[in-house]
């Protein structure tokens, strides 16, 4: 383990301009850079232009209160993890309690003792050096809207329910495109391909959860709820669409194959959440919606339309998107026949 | 008789340093009048909130140069302030006054 008492960037908040002579005198002489603000509007306007290790916190404060101050960080993503000390008085503690609720992590009673906030410090130092070591080895292996649910809520598997949409999509005829050419070809045309899908379902607020061979999965609207997944969902297959189009002139320019895809949409209940083991998991989710948004999309083989959508996905739609009815489709497995709608690109 | 514990200043001058205990007191002197002012005008206008914050800050000074008296005094005004009963106050905000004075002089014979 590295040594914990490694110089600090601190920001010391307090009304009282001795405290923070205080709190500055000491904190410099442990070798950690300081800077201050005497409320909590002052403090949340340095918090969101400048890089901090360790927060210290008094709680009674005109402008904004030290209650306020965690209220703010704590629906603020990049401030979320900053470990934050309160700073207060030792006939205050049941409003410490009610701020370590909130998010705080630890507290100190003015007048202060010298040495306990050394140590303090130093083992915020330490929780903050391992966020940020956490946040990194998270946003490696998992989609951002994963890595913030696991450091929000921790790991744990098991499912609830949620109303999403689902999105599945795959790429038509690729077996005989890919007999065409070269194995690195056909990887390096799958990288470029999936480069552009992510970043259309990312920028819509979609979370790709599974890629299998030449097909993906994503969802809309969990495992941060949004109202309009369906639309969401929707307008990232137009992207998606538009996006395959500028693919595809340059691989004519290239002298390549062009490539065609289906992409299924389905919206409803599903049960999210992460499956697997304790060491290895993925987020995902299962229900009706999934299996009806994998029957869709293979139903586009059928219908010769790059996209089809269910009712409830359509029913949820502005007016500015333009569908067609296509009727009613019975798929293999299900008893009752499934209306499905086109989507038209522009 | 002494207004400043000695122990909690003697600790305090340790942490600090000779030089930087002279720039704490100088700060307390330069900040508790206009602290008693706060109080002084926030009671006439019955300004709670101005009222509580300034007690506040001054029962915290107060504590960390071990002046045990102006501490408990800015407490209970505090505590006024806290539970809404400003008229209350009685003749504990002269008291206060007159126990800063005393804290006022000891502490500037203890600036060295």
């Amino acid at each position: 383990m590295k040594p914990a008492h490694e110089p600090g960037h601190m920001l010391v908040v307090d009304d009282n301009r001795l405290n923070r002579l205080l709190l500055t005198h000491a904190l410099e002489q442990n070798g950690h850079f300081v800077f201050t603000a005497e409320n909590g509007k002052v403090a949340m306007e340095m918090l969101r232009t400048k890089t901090f290790d360790v927060l210290l916190l008094d709680i009674d404060m005109p402008e904004m209160n030290g209650f306020e101050v965690l209220e703010a960080m704590l629906n603020d993503n990049e401030l979320r993890d900053l470990p934050v000390i309160m700073t207060s008085a030792s006939d205050e503690l049941d409003r410490v309690v009610k701020c370590i609720e909130m998010g705080a992590d630890d507290y100190l009673v003015k007048p202060l003792n010298p040495v306990l906030l050394r140590a303090r410090v130093n083992t915020s130092l330490e929780k903050k050096r391992l966020r940020d070591q956490q946040r990194r080895l998270f946003r490696t292996f998992a989609t951002p809207e994963v890595a913030e649910q696991l450091l929000r809520e921790g790991f744990s598997l098991g499912g609830k329910y949620v109303t999403a949409s689902v999105m599945f999509a795959d790429i038509r005829s690729f077996t005989t495109l890919s007999e065409k050419q070269e194995p690195s070809d056909t990887i390096e045309m799958l990288n470029s391909y999936f480069a552009l899908m992510f970043d259309a379902i990312t920028r819509n607020n979609g979370t790709v959860n599974q890629m299998e061979g030449d097909g993906l999965m994503a969802i809309f609207g969990a495992p941060v709820y949004h109202e309009t997944h369906s639309e969401s969902a929707v307008r990232a297959a137009l992207e998606m669409i538009e996006l395959l189009k500028v693919f595809n002139e340059q691989r004519i320019a290239q002298n390549k194959g062009q490539i065609q895809i289906g992409i299924g949409i389905a919206s409803g209940k599903v049960i999210a959440g992460f499956t697997g083991t304790q060491h290895r998991a993925t987020y995902t989710c299962v229900g009706d919606a999934v299996n009806l948004a994998a029957r869709i999309e293979d139903h586009t083989k059928v219908a010769k339309q790059p996209i089809l959508i269910d009712q409830h996905t359509c029913a949820a739609l502005p007016n500015d998107i333009a569908v067609e009815a296509l009727g009613l489709v019975t798929f293999k497995g299900k008893q009752q026949a499934v209306e499905i709608f086109t989507v038209k690109s522009n | 008789m002494s207004v400043i514990d000695e122990k909690t200043f003697a600790e305090l001058k340790q942490m600090s340093g000779a030089e930087f205990i002279n720039e704490l007191i100088d700060t307390f002197l330069d900040d508790s009048p206009r602290l008693i002012e706060e109080m002084e005008s926030a009671l006439k206008v019955n300004n709670v909130d101005s009222f509580r914050r300034a007690a506040h800050s001054l029962k915290s000074n107060a504590a960390t140069f071990g002046a045990n008296e102006l501490f408990a005094l800015a407490k209970e005004l505090e505590i006024l302030g806290k539970e809404n009963k400003l008229t209350e106050t009685g003749n504990r905000l002269k008291a206060l006054q007159e126990s800063y004075e005393s804290v006022l002089k000891e502490l500037s014979e203890l600036r060295s």
